[in-house]
């Protein structure tokens, strides 16, 4: 009983703080002609009331899509039809074709803002509270520390109900694909991810180790045998919903490819504004967007995403155990996120999702790695207006993984499997590590929050009008850079043998 | 969790906890008291000290006492480097950003003085047993009531107030008490009724308590007094710490004591404030409304002959009952000092330690809420909180506190009555205090049944259904423009049945309380 009271507590606070969060400003407020992304989800809630779905993503005198045209699969678009069905009964100024353009009201806030709570309260906090509760091992304190830590990770809270986004939705849905893998109900998995898919095609990222995982399932199963079997009722699962989700559109070949076109973008550039992952860093050192074609860098890109993503999926693949899968996911979203064409910074999100499943398990490096992914994403926050929240929700997240995951407690050598750097590094063997990486984490943060408090306080030098976020996305790049090796290998390590009897399932 | 169960290392994260958690809702809504407060920055440095009790160019008048209002001053020095423009006395309703932001933490970083006192107080907790687990502890369950107290919370945070300042005064003076370090407590005491005099409701209690108990220095056998042990030496010291505290806050505005007490009791403001607070009054306001509407149907009374005016006018006026008797301010005075005249007797008669001294401030101030004139529902916290010391020791007190508080929190959720806006946060917030504090006192008290009675139980429920009501029903209701006022009556009578409740049962526990010294 005792439990349920405390994850009661949790899920209420998690809700208070996503509304108090949300009672500040959004992205674009007040800014015409083009706003941000609260009017581009307004306005898609526009289209897809007023349009029929055949012309949802086609260019005509109705719908712009230059102005914030639907680059997002179906499933956002049906999402955003629903929102505008119950705009209509409410106001219909709101979603009125053309002259609802930069419309902006304390009411319109007050639903738009209650939209996203409500999909974050259906779909992905029931998925966060049955993850620990499940799937997290410990005691019923851990795990409540744990849910406490999950649901008040800043990253999500800021974008989706700062910013205005609806990542809740599709990483909710990944999430329940993780759940079901990890209860063992495969085709279920499947499906949920296949929803997420089909709600933002970023979630992609995650797709090779899903893939990986259920193919090494099947084989380890048995082509011939069981596994056929499995395999056929998973193909067939996803093939169902997506099915199911592009109905509309499969009439006509045409159709479907506009939808492919506009979902993916080609022609923009390397990379857009200051993102920490390697393009952009390497852009400061090197002019790469310049020295390189178009062409040669979107090859470039995808060779080293590849051979990036390649190690931890041929491992998941010959070693599909739900351990392997958390790690691989962590993996391959890292590896995309850094090496990938058109990263947007809010794409950390799909790294920081992977990463909280493991907030159990790596306490230390968990938490070290999303206190870096809030940060990243400061200049960001700052653009809307969202200091105040980003302060608050970033401290409260280190005070939370301090005492209650007490992650300080959490960094000794053998759980941070530091004898491999030993190794790699030619240390001394008697070299203390452990408290080398507990300084390390000390001067992050402090790094961290001075640059913060610089970035609000001083005005940047006239020659370096972009000091600020290229110092934060460069120390935040580095933060990215260490946990892609430390995670590639702990994929590759083995295991104390406590973990290796809990993790092969 | 690895907090440590023997230390304190869980109290600082619980306190940076909630203040950081307080920064989130800078940006929710103000209620006019954020004007007056601007208006007092203004008035304490704009202008000279011998016209700050007669300045009224705003509609909200300095009305506490002046350590208040040097208080404000203070504030306003620091005020002056946010933003110039909201210390002019002419810029009515000056809110802008920089205005909330200084406002809005001045609230949060005086509730160090609050975070303060619950510590102390949760020092002086007697522990029965020893327990790794942090949840048996009463110090962290005492803490955890205070510092995320819901009502506290919504007033001072969102509402905004600077209660926190104040009750931290109380508790603390309390806390004083509690360690038998009476001076300490008297000092502390003089200067909250000089910052706001609404704490005069439990000054009985103090001067009696500390009468009988200071300076009578020993007791005979049975516990009565012994007259001879009277020490004129202590009484000289304690009457002149309070003359000297009263002395420095007064002593400016002697020449203008008139202005200024006219000032601080407005006797003009009605016997009830547009939403009636859930005392005796309330109950007697609806029986004669019932009375009124039996009577017409009856033919007893000519509608023609009833006054016109309207106790649930939104405006703050004088008003007379139709039926039964009228009621004015001697009357109030008259019935309040009849309330709290049994636990004065009883603390003056057999004195139980601080603990029983608490047992009378809860009674006079309950007895003050009940029967005062022009009472706020928010004077229900100086009950609750107080009443958090004694429900984390005694299974009897936890079962006031838990009816008394799920009350007293509800009655004060008009006070946010934006809608939609602030419904989300004052629902889930009360989910979360009324959850944490069943939960946590149940696990405190096991072992002897249950904390509340089925007949409470049964009460608390409907409070669910009333809440439902008014708070989504009744705005999709056709009623809504005929009768704006219904949810607020309904509330405010549900929830008199409550308080009057408790009042009577936290008198029972009066002669039954335990020895403790």
């Amino acid at each position: 009983m005792q439990t349920w009271s405390l994850v009661s507590i949790c899920v209420l606070l998690g809700v208070v703080v996503r509304w108090g969060v949300s009672l500040n400003s959004y992205s674009g407020a007040q800014k015409p002609p083009m706003f941000g992304d609260y009017e581009a989800q307004r306005h898609w809630q526009e289209v897809t009331y007023n349009l029929p779905v055949q012309e949802w993503y086609f260019n005509n005198t109705d719908n712009d899509l230059n102005y914030w045209g639907l680059d997002y699969p179906p499933l956002t678009a049906y999402h955003s039809w629903i929102c505008a069905y119950i705009a209509k009964i409410i106001n219909p100024e709101w979603v009125e074709l053309h002259r609802s353009r930069g419309y902006e009201s304390p009411a319109h806030k007050l639903f738009m803002r209650t939209t996203v709570l409500v999909a974050d309260v259906l779909i992905y906090i029931p998925a966060v509270v049955l993850y620990c509760l499940y799937l997290a091992d410990g005691s019923s304190k851990k795990k409540v520390s744990t849910l406490f830590c999950f649901l008040l990770y800043p990253g999500l809270i800021l974008i989706d109900h700062g910013h205005f986004q609806y990542n809740g939705v599709s990483l909710g849905f990944a999430l329940w694909g993780v759940l079901a893998l990890g209860l063992g109900w495969d085709a279920l998995g499947s499906m949920a991810f296949s929803l997420a898919l089909n709600y933002k095609q970023m979630e992609l990222y995650h797709a090779l180790p899903f893939f990986c995982y259920l193919l090494g399932k099947c084989v380890k199963d048995g082509l011939m045998g069981r596994g056929l079997f499995l395999l056929v009722r998973i193909a067939a699962t996803v093939l169902a919903t997506f099915a199911l989700c592009w109905l509309p559109f499969l009439s006509d070949p045409s159709q479907a490819l506009q939808v492919v076109r506009r979902i993916f973008p080609v022609g923009r550039g390397l990379f857009e504004d200051k993102v920490a992952n390697t393009w952009c860093s390497l852009n400061t050192l090197i002019k790469i967007r310049s020295i390189l074609s178009g062409d040669f860098q979107l090859y470039l890109s995808f060779a080293l995403t590849i051979l990036a993503v390649l190690p931890s999926s041929i491992r998941l693949l010959t070693k599909p155990t739900f351990w392997n899968f958390k790690l691989a996911l962590v993996n391959s979203s890292l590896a995309f996120f850094l090496f990938s064409y058109q990263v947007h910074e809010k794409s950390i999100l799909l790294v920081a999702l992977p990463i909280c499943l493991l907030l159990n398990d790596l306490p230390f490096t968990s938490a070290w790695f999303l206190q870096a992914s809030t940060f990243s994403m400061l200049p960001l926050f700052l653009k809307d207006g969202l200091l105040v929240p980003y302060a608050v929700t970033s401290a409260a997240f280190l005070l939370l993984s301090i005492c209650l995951l007490s992650v300080l407690d959490h960094c000794s050598e053998e759980e941070m499997e530091l004898c491999t750097y030993k190794k790699l590094l030619f240390c001394h063997p008697k070299m203390d590590l452990a408290c080398i990486v507990r300084w390390k984490f000390y001067i992050s943060i402090a790094a961290m929050a001075g640059l913060s408090i610089l970035s609000v306080a001083l005005e940047p030098p006239r020659h370096l009008p972009d000091l600020f976020p290229v110092l934060v996305s460069t120390i935040a790049f580095l933060h990215f850079l260490g946990t892609f090796i430390h995670f590639n290998i702990l994929q590759f390590s083995k295991l104390p043998s406590r973990k290796r009897q809990k993790k092969n399932n | 969790m690895a907090v440590q169960s023997d230390g304190w290392s869980w109290f600082l994260p619980l306190a940076a906890g909630v203040s950081l958690f307080k920064c989130l809702f800078i940006n929710a809504y103000r209620s006019t008291d954020f004007e007056v407060h601007r208006n007092w920055l203004a008035i304490t440095h704009s202008l000279p000290v011998s016209s700050w009790y007669h300045e009224n160019t705003s509609e909200w008048t300095l009305d506490y006492p002046p350590l208040f209002a040097w208080f404000e001053f203070g504030l306003s020095k620091v005020a002056q480097h946010f933003d110039k423009n909201m210390l002019l006395v002419e810029n009515l309703n000056y809110a802008s950003p920089e205005t909330v932001m200084f406002q809005r933490l001045s609230v949060i970083f005086t509730d160090l003085v609050f975070i303060f006192a619950v510590r102390e107080c949760s020092r002086c907790v007697q522990v029965q047993k020893v327990s790794r687990d942090i949840l048996d502890q009463p110090s962290f369950v005492l803490s955890v009531l205070l510092l995320w107290n819901f009502g506290l919370f919504v007033v001072d945070h969102i509402h905004f107030q600077y209660n926190g300042f104040l009750f931290g005064f109380l508790l603390l003076s309390v806390a004083k008490h509690l360690q038998s370090e009476h001076l300490q407590g008297a000092l502390l005491f003089s200067i909250l009724l000089n910052l706001k005099h609404i704490y005069l409701y439990v000054a009985p209690a103090y001067g009696v308590y500390l009468l009988r108990d200071y300076c009578f220095t020993r007791d005979v056998k049975d516990g009565s007094i012994g007259w001879r042990s009277f020490s004129l030496l202590r009484l000289l010291v304690l009457g002149g710490i309070v003359v000297s505290v009263f002395t420095l806050s007064v002593g400016p505005f002697l020449g203008q004591l008139p202005q200024v007490l006219s000032r601080l009791f407005p006797f003009k403001r009605g016997l009830c404030h547009a939403y009636w607070a859930p005392n005796i009054w309330a109950l007697y306001n609806i029986l004669d409304k019932v009375l009124v509407v039996l009577g017409v149907r009856l033919k007893l009374l000519q509608e023609a002959e009833l006054p016109r005016a309207s106790m649930t006018g939104g405006l703050v006026q004088e008003f007379q009952h139709s039926v039964l008797p009228s009621i004015s301010p001697a009357t109030t005075l008259f019935c309040t000092l009849l309330s709290i005249l049994p636990a004065v007797v009883s603390i003056w008669r057999r004195p139980r330690g601080a603990r029983g001294f608490l047992r009378c401030l809860l009674l006079c101030a309950l007895g003050s809420f009940m029967f005062g004139w022009h009472v706020h529902e928010k004077a229900v916290l100086l009950v609750i909180l107080p009443l958090s010391i004694l429900a984390v020791e005694s299974r009897e007190d936890a079962g006031i506190f838990l009816l008394l508080s799920t009350t007293g929190h509800y009655s004060l959720f008009p006070l946010l009555h934006t809608p939609a806006g602030e419904l989300l946060i004052k629902v889930c917030l009360m989910l979360m205090f009324t959850t944490f504090s069943f939960t946590a006192l149940r696990r405190l008290h096991r072992g002897k049944g249950s904390l509340l009675r089925p007949l409470e139980v049964f009460y608390l429920l409907g409070l669910v259904a009333v809440a439902i009501a008014c708070e989504v029903v009744f705005p999709l209701s056709p009623w809504k423009h005929r009768l704006p006022f219904l949810p607020l009556l309904v509330t405010s009578v549900y929830c008199s049945v409550g308080v009057c409740y408790s009042f009577l049962r936290l008198y029972l526990s009066l002669p039954a309380d335990s020895v403790k010294m």
